[in-house]
């Protein structure tokens, strides 16, 4: 498979548009924002939350002979309320409806089955697929009204007529009461009969079937909330190991559990730490180190974690620093302060791997994402805006000017629009389509292969 | 708020980063969803950062004047500048509301936590008289050993046990130039055992239960609440978990004069302990971002902050403390 895209000639493809989701005017509605973006193993499905708490399913069209130079596109398949607005009145707490995570379940029969979570509850969903109505119902009108016994004088056989592709959601378990702080993951185990759950402080452990009991597995809550000095970020499960997972810290740790050692997992199997290095201390040191979202590859030998700076790659084996790290705007290092002042610190970017673990996908501010190609070591910058969405149009690498002399088609540092953030990519399991979700728009980019 | 456009160019000195994380905690309070544990944590450390810095910078100046005043001129610490505290300031001492309910720890720390708070709302600031009563002195780090044996565990020195909190072992030299006294009140959240240390002499008062039983200072009586404060912790009464009366917005305290704002640039510095001959003020400082979060729910902070250069340094943000540590632990 080929890696990232290559500026110029001579490389294996580029970036092309493909579709944008989402309104186009400026106004943005918050309940509008996607707040999470997630392919199915398959790739044929993709879903997205947001923070009105709707999840939409985008379904990729089988080929089209006729058009062969646009594969399959997404199209809305299904859309519905997961989470509405909730409020805990023991603790005078408002609980937000916003989608903070979407995980599929592997496909076991016609219908597709997802996890939804927002800070406190989590939902299974069933969607599945009705083309079939029965008609010539004995007790009941064709409209549903039950028929006057002594009316009926003949009994007859219902038949099964076709009818409109219908898609259907459908709450099948609820997974409810289980945290006191917000949940920021869930990851389904590969065994697919479990999953985790995890919050600022417990990770649970939770059986598919059962509801009305989980296992804590984690628990890093200090006796004393005083003395309270890191909290958990992100956690998921090892792609092929049932028995281990990881989860990242506040503090830019990552510890590796094995759920055989023993039932609670405080003491972690493996811990990874990169010395901090105290020439670039600084009064932000601890909020631009804390890791933000934590991803196994799909081979399962590497894992990769994103802080506020950089993303690193690390290798199971070696603890004590990443094998491979990688900027992501290192220009802002400087602006810290600002970006402290206007919360921008505090976005917690999310990272991906793309299917081979080749290469690694990774958001920005001004709408720009980043890759980076680990076999090359070369990384792009692009763009996900309007301005570039023509069908099937290459995107053009982007680059911003850190200093000194701006060269055309640089973007300065000061130029850069920070409301304009990408946190979310997904990359298709198989094949090289990105899904990129720019505040309400969700961008669609596939490689052209030259 | 940082437009799109805007340069970028922000230079920030301690005092304004201290204010703008006090602020970002208050608003977190009031945002949908509930406060962010992690976002919180984050904050307390920018908090703790900049206040090593601001404090090395008062040392570095307290240093300078000491140099100048060598022979213990008067106080630098103008209590007399810093308004009598509202009446409401030494009842909040007492007034420390806990929820009657132990089952749920966090709702115990965030109520202590909201009662403790209250004792930043005014700035206590001791009297004149106190003031020359008793210079910083002939204190050693056994006093505060022995406040920590009073705790749940014994520990001395500079850590604070969990839901202790003193100075570090502080050494007051006879020649240091007295200061205005801060007392620094805290709440052993499992006994909950009132102590109050000022001016270098430990009170340690009982739950409010048993007032005879301890010596309080001048202020420190248990005076009628003043109006506004928040309910009073009776051990026995019944209380309400999670319900929050109105309050303020940013303690609406009574500042002091116009602080005098640091003219030196921010530079980060580790804090040195080479200034031993300052008050308990400062070590409580210290020891309140000692480690981590701890310290964090704590109090006082406002009024430790006055004495340092004669002027009161209550910036309405610096005032305002009782709301965020409301906000930073409600769990």
């Amino acid at each position: 498979m080929a890696g990232v895209a290559g500026g110029g000639g001579g490389n294996d493809f580029q970036w092309c548009f493909s579709q944008v989701k989402g309104a186009i005017d400026e106004d943005v509605a918050e309940a509008d924002i996607i707040s999470t973006v997630e392919f199915n193993y398959s790739g044929d499905l993709l879903a997205t939350g947001d923070k009105g708490g709707r999840v939409v399913i985008f379904q990729r069209e089988q080929e089209n002979k006729s058009r062969p130079h646009s594969r399959g596109e997404y199209n809305v398949y299904s859309t519905f309320q997961s989470h509405e607005p909730e409020f805990d009145y023991l603790k005078s707490l408002e609980i937000e409806e916003k989608i903070n995570k979407i995980r599929w379940l592997p496909q076991q029969n016609a219908a597709h089955f997802l996890l939804s979570t927002n800070d406190k509850t989590i939902k299974l969903w069933k969607i599945s697929e009705r083309d079939k109505r029965a008609e010539g119902y004995n007790l009941k009108d064709e409209d549903g009204r039950l028929r006057d016994p002594f009316r009926i004088t003949a009994l007859r056989v219902p038949i099964l007529k076709p009818m409109d592709l219908m898609v259907e959601a459908s709450p099948r378990r609820i997974f409810a009461n289980a945290h006191t702080y917000h949940i920021n993951s869930i990851s389904v185990n590969s065994d697919h009969e479990t999953y985790l759950s995890a919050d600022d402080l417990r990770i649970n452990l939770w059986h598919l079937e059962i509801t009305d009991r989980s296992f804590n597995i984690v628990d890093i809550k200090p006796a004393n909330m005083e003395e309270l000095t890191e909290v958990i970020t992100a956690a998921e499960f090892h792609p092929h190991h049932c028995n281990v997972f990881v989860y990242s810290s506040s503090k830019g740790t990552i510890r590796l559990c094995d759920m055989r050692s023993s039932a609670l997992c405080d003491r972690h199997s493996k811990f990874f730490e990169e010395p901090e290095d105290p020439s670039s201390r600084s009064f932000f040191s601890e909020i631009i180190s804390s890791i933000s979202d934590v991803k196994f590859s799909h081979s399962g030998r590497y894992m990769m974690t994103r802080d506020y700076l950089s993303v690193k790659v690390w290798d199971l084996n070696m603890e004590n620093r990443p094998v491979e790290t990688y900027q992501v705007h290192e220009y802002l290092r400087s602006k810290l302060c600002s970006l402290y002042e206007n919360d921008c610190i505090f976005d917690k970017f999310e990272c991906c791997w793309n299917g081979s673990d080749s290469a690694i996908m990774t958001g920005s501010y001004n709408n720009f994402f980043r890759m980076f190609d680990r076999n090359t070591r070369r990384d792009i910058t692009l763009e996900a805006s309007r301005e570039s969405s023509k069908p099937r149009a290459i995107l053009k690498p982007r680059k911003v000017c850190t200093g000194g002399k701006r060269k055309k088609d640089e973007i300065s540092v000061d130029s850069l629009d920070f409301n304009k953030k990408i946190l979310h990519t997904a990359w298709h399991p198989m094949e090289n389509i990105i899904a990129v979700a720019a505040t309400n728009n969700l961008y669609i980019f596939q490689d052209k292969i030259n | 708020m940082l437009r799109g456009r805007r340069r970028m160019e922000c230079t920030l000195d301690a005092q304004s980063l201290i204010s703008i994380s006090l602020r970002k905690i208050h608003s977190s309070r009031t945002q949908r969803g509930g406060i962010k544990l992690h976002k919180n944590l984050l904050v307390s450390y920018v908090l703790r950062n900049a206040r090593q810095l601001y404090l090395s910078e008062r040392y570095a100046e307290l240093y300078r004047r000491q140099q100048h005043y060598p022979d213990g001129a008067p106080l630098l610490a103008m209590p007399a500048a810093c308004p009598p505290p509202a009446a409401a300031a030494p009842p909040e001492l007492a007034a420390l509301p806990l929820p009657a309910d132990a089952q749920d720890r966090e709702a115990r720390s965030c109520a202590a936590a909201r009662g403790g708070a209250e004792l930043l709302e005014g700035p206590v600031c001791a009297a004149p008289p106190e003031l020359q009563r008793a210079p910083c002195r002939d204190s050693s780090p056994a006093f505060y050993r022995a406040a920590g044996s009073a705790g749940p565990g014994g520990g001395g020195g500079s850590s604070a046990p969990p839901g202790l909190l003193y100075a570090a072992g502080c050494d007051f030299a006879s020649g240091g130039a007295p200061h205005c006294s801060s007392r620094t009140t805290v709440l052993d959240l499992d006994t909950h055992v009132v102590t109050t240390v000022e001016n270098g002499y430990l009170h340690q008062d009982c739950c409010s239960q048993c007032p005879c039983c301890c010596q309080p200072a001048p202020g420190l009586a248990s005076p009628p609440p003043a109006p506004g404060t928040k309910r009073k912790y009776y051990p026995g009464q019944e209380e309400e978990e999670g319900v929050e009366e109105g309050e303020p917005g940013g303690g609406g305290v009574a500042g002091g004069p116009p602080f005098a704002p640091c003219t030196k640039r921010a530079r980060f510095e580790e804090y040195s302990a080479e200034h031993p001959q300052d008050s308990s003020n400062i070590s409580n400082l210290i020891s309140i971002f000692g480690s981590g979060f701890t310290g964090l729910v704590s109090r006082q902070q406002a009024d430790s902050e006055q004495p340092l250069n004669g002027q009161l340094c209550s910036k309405q943000a610096l005032a305002s403390l009782g709301a965020w540590t409301r906000a930073i632990v409600a769990f």
